[in-house]
């Protein structure tokens, strides 16, 4: 029988064609990476292939890598098999990974979102035969507000505390989440801090978005002037110490997992706000309907429910297990990916 | 209802006790009279019945949302809270409405006789047109109660707030049985009715687990101490010939228990008792396992009457001779009860004096803590009851099943200590500690009644099963169940599950465990899975018996997680057998 293109081994999914895995798990020689979230973009290849955007990004986190760029769409050939990176709209720089062989053409999609978010390149829909596709809020109870809806309430919330002379503090994770927060925060209601993890990570980003001004909290911040404004932390940052010098101060999470009223109270935070990097149930539909597949291959999220339903819906649909999105399985969804 | 869904909405989203009153008391100045009637009432659980039920609820909802009922099943599973799922799944509609919660209530409860497919358009029409919040509030308002973090208490609280009416005094007001539908703010709240005087309960006086050692307490000469029967705390209300029995819950048990009945015309007119429904079969106080077979039974057939009855063991007297009298002290209290308890025997006193030396027993067991001669009380009884000429008479007083629960006197904490080491074998939780001064006080209090439970019963148990958590746990494996090691016949070891607990580690263990269990998996079952037996965890319970709809044979009462034992390997994990010798002696017989 015929190898299908794509396999998913004990080291992330491989295609043996071109001797090269996608997004994997374990340490490989060649590796084609989605983006920069650390479930995708392991530590210890030999050697990088990714959008070139998302090159400092994965050599800020992983430090001195062999990582080559490639545009949008370009196409490059390794034994063969013809790659190409197309935009995921997952955060800046995310792509999915169109993988052609003999006629067949699979797409990988890593992480995606159908909305534009006005920093991440937009969602593309590629043609394909079988698409790979994530299913994180793989449920119907998940749907997205417009994000325009969704900032202006961050932004009424942000200055009602401030009208109450409360901090603002503000949790979405460190790479894409704090970034898209952070671009459509307005300005004139006060002024912007972050956690480190976000400012250096955002410095790693100013050369290819315009953001407005942060600054970094300090062991010389005084309290004082903190308040008021708001403050951009990763969510581990909930509960620290570190988070007592905003007293007095409200907080909120910004993720796909606010949804439920219970994740809220679960992490004892104050708001929440449903704003996902991630499809919802309309957009995942939306996106396999549009590539045109015929095989579905569910990985992480409620990829069980979700083949199933795709299957009913006339689908050839299955699930194969990725250690993809496991920190979001683990609860402690929003320090990576939501 | 806009604004009552924004007042559920703020409820909801805070954990601050003050932010919730000052929303609550804010909400009570503001909203219409009716529309407080019934915010009152839902938040102290006085819906009215379901007007649909939740297999429809589903069904519909699932077909509005254009998706398969198994995928809505799922999602349910997965949410955690029916009304959620509801409100998550429907299609968003720009549409409005400004229907009040009053208008929408009444609407409920006509609804409830219509016909189904008059109640399904009824549904699809209110959950197209509300936004998602209020179509939330609104299904909840159909299925069940808003587990909000809003005690009665703290309702009680913004609503003095909101009418500058006195906390405990709005607390006795909103006892008990009232219909929100028929009763208008003015009659609930700021009027004086005696109406509805006749059923009312007292709030209950809740005792907190003793905080320090009980040494700090002071002289052992100041407190009260008796045992805590571990049953269902209730009120029991003698006025004008009828009675009343009011569990803890504020549910009005009346008719669960007929053998109270019996009170009427023994137990004066104008009494209220604050006591301990227990089981008694076979003449002595059972298990919280035999008393299960009672609660929930709405009608109680004859066998079940003869095999599990129930007694009532007072603990303390709260209106006597029509008069509330909570504000003495407890020792007199105590003592009028004992009074009462003294006349009602000698009712049948005259028949026991017939025997030879029955009168003694019953002085015995009167001071007596000690259940086996509240045993011999009671077989001595039996036999008394033989021997006596007029059956009826005699079989009629016996069956009066009021009982004292015994206040015990320690001249030292020592021997206290001593006491409260005896509760299993009594069928007890533990000691309950009263300082003899203390009024009778509104909900939970902190200082002068205590409760003293014994240590829990332990095993170590190996996690098997687990399932998703409900609600604010809904994405994580947080219901787990347990096993033991039993040795089948032919020599070989099995684990055999034995409880299921879901409390006791904190968030960041639970997620250790989710993530592990999510490697781990065996098989999937439905919304259970299978684990590969790993991991031990000391399991602590309250009470064990002896039961046939066990697997393992045996139940355990409240079981939670204590610790995780990450030192132990499964092979060190108790044995069923370890956890049968757990059983009181007694029991096993």
């Amino acid at each position: 029988m015929k190898k299908p293109l794509l396999e998913f081994t004990d080291k992330g999914i491989y295609c043996s064609a071109a001797k090269v895995y996608l997004d994997p798990w374990k340490p490989v020689d060649k590796a084609i990476i989605s983006h920069g979230h650390a479930d995708h973009s392991r530590w210890g290849h030999s050697q990088y292939i990714t959008h070139h955007r998302n090159v400092p990004i994965i050599s800020h986190r992983l430090g001195d890598i062999n990582v080559t760029g490639k545009e949008w769409g370009e196409r490059f050939t390794i034994n063969n098999v013809i790659f190409s990176l197309h935009p995921a709209g997952h955060i800046i720089a995310s792509s999915q990974i169109r993988v052609e062989h003999k006629g067949e053409v699979w797409v990988f999609t890593g992480d995606y979102k159908t909305e534009n978010d006005g920093i991440s390149e937009p969602y593309e829909v590629v043609k394909c035969d079988t698409f790979i596709t994530e299913c994180t809020f793989g449920l119907p109870a998940f749907k997205w507000t417009p994000q325009k809806e969704v900032f202006e309430d961050i932004n009424k919330w942000w200055a009602e505390n401030r009208s109450e002379k409360k901090t603002s503090v503000l949790f979405g994770y460190s790479l894409g989440k704090a970034q898209r927060l952070l671009k459509y925060l307005d300005t004139d209601i006060g002024k912007i801090y972050t956690h480190g993890a976000i400012e250096n990570m955002t410095e790693v980003l100013r050369p290819l978005v315009d953001f407005p001004e942060t600054t970094l909290i300090t062991r010389d911040t005084k309290k004082e002037e903190l308040l008021g404004n708001v403050v951009l932390a990763p969510p581990s940052a909930h509960g620290s110490p570190w988070i007592r010098k905003m007293v007095p101060y409200v907080t909120a999470s910004a993720s796909g997992w606010m949804t439920f009223r219970g994740a809220r109270r679960r992490r004892a935070i104050d708001k929440g706000f449903v704003l996902s990097d991630h499809c919802d149930w309309d957009g995942l539909l939306e996106s396999i309907r549009a590539t045109g597949a015929e095989k579905i291959i569910c990985t992480h999220g409620y990829s069980d429910i979700f083949s199933k339903y795709l299957r009913e819906q006339g689908y050839d649909a299955r699930t194969e297990q990725t250690q993809y999105g496991e920190e979001e399985d683990a609860g402690l969804q929003e320090t990576t990916t939501a | 209802m806009k604004h009552f869904a924004q007042l559920i909405k703020t409820l909801d989203s805070t954990n601050k006790t003050n932010v919730k009153v000052q929303a609550l008391a804010e909400y009570f100045k503001i909203a219409s009279d009716t529309d407080k009637v019934w915010t009152i009432a839902i938040l102290s659980h006085r819906r009215p019945p379901r007007p649909v039920n939740t297999t429809l609820l589903r069904a519909w909802a699932s077909e509005l949302a254009n998706i398969p009922l198994w995928l809505f099943e799922e999602s349910y599973h997965i949410v955690g809270d029916l009304a959620e799922t509801i409100a998550l799944v429907i299609p968003v509609d720009p549409s409005s409405t400004d229907k009040s919660l009053t208008q929408f209530l009444e609407e409920m409860i006509a609804l409830k006789k219509k016909p189904d497919d008059e109640k399904k358009v009824y549904l699809y029409e209110n959950w197209e047109v509300l936004d998602y919040y209020e179509r939330f509030v609104f299904t909840k308002l159909i299925t069940g109660s808003f587990r909000i973090g809003v005690s009665q208490k703290l309702m009680t609280r913004a609503l003095a707030k909101a009418t500058e009416i006195d906390e405990d005094i709005l607390a006795y007001k909103l006892m008990g049985n009232w219909n929100p539908d028929k009763i208008t703010f003015q009659e609930l709240i700021l009027e004086d009715n005696e109406s509805d005087y006749l059923s009312k309960p007292y709030p209950f006086y809740l005792a907190y687990a003793i905080e320090n050692e009980v040494n700090d307490l002071g002289d052992v000469e100041d407190w009260s101490a008796e045992h805590k029967w571990d049953g269902i705390r209730s009120q029991v209300i003698l006025r004008n010939d009828e009675i009343f029995v009011w569990s803890r819950g504020e549910e009005l048990v009346t008719d669960k228990y007929p053998e109270f009945h019996e009170f009427i015309g023994v137990i004066p007119n104008g009494t209220v008792i604050d006591g301990e429904i227990l089981p008694f079969p076979k003449g002595q106080i059972g298990t919280f396992n035999d008393l299960q077979k009672r609660i929930g039974r709405k009608t109680v057939s004859k066998n079940l009457l003869a095999k599990v009855p129930v007694i009532l063991k007072a603990y303390d007297l709260l209106e006597w001779k029509g008069k509330d009298i909570r504000d003495k002290a407890f020792i007199e209290r105590r003592e009028i009860l004992e009074n009462l308890f003294r006349e009602i025997r000698n009712l049948d006193g005259p028949i026991i004096d017939k025997s030879n030396n029955l009168v003694e027993v019953k002085k015995e067991a009167l001071e007596s803590t000690n259940s086996e001669q509240l045993k011999a009380f009671t077989s001595e009884k039996k036999v008394a009851v033989k021997g006596a000429s007029n059956e009826k008479l005699v079989s009629n007083a016996v069956k009066i099943p009021f009982y004292l629960s015994e206040t015990i006197h320690f001249s030292s904490w020592e021997e206290a200590a001593k006491e409260r080491e005896r509760s299993r074998e009594v069928h007890s939780e533990g000691l309950m500690l009263k300082r003899k001064d203390s009024p009778y006080l509104v909900g939970r209090k902190k200082g002068d009644w205590w409760k003293w439970k014994v240590d829990p019963l332990t095993i170590d148990a190996v996690l098997t099963y687990a399932m998703r958590g409900h609600g604010r746990r809904s994405n994580l494996f947080t219901d787990y169940t347990f096993a033991l090691w039993d040795e089948k016949e032919d020599g070989e070891k099995e684990l055999v599950t034995f409880a299921k607990a879901y409390s006791g580690l904190t968030d960041a263990e639970f997620r250790k465990v989710d993530n592990w269990i999510k490697k781990n998996t065996l098989e999937r079952f439905g919304p259970v899975r299978s684990v590969t037996p790993h991991h031990v965890f000391e399991i602590g319970f309250e009470g064990i018996a002896l039961s046939s709809r066990h697997k393992s044979g045996v139940a355990t009462r409240f079981p939670r997680i204590l610790r995780w034992r990450k030192d132990k390997k499964i092979e060190e994990a108790n044995a069923l057998s370890d956890l049968k010798d757990l059983i009181p002696s007694k029991l096993t017989e």
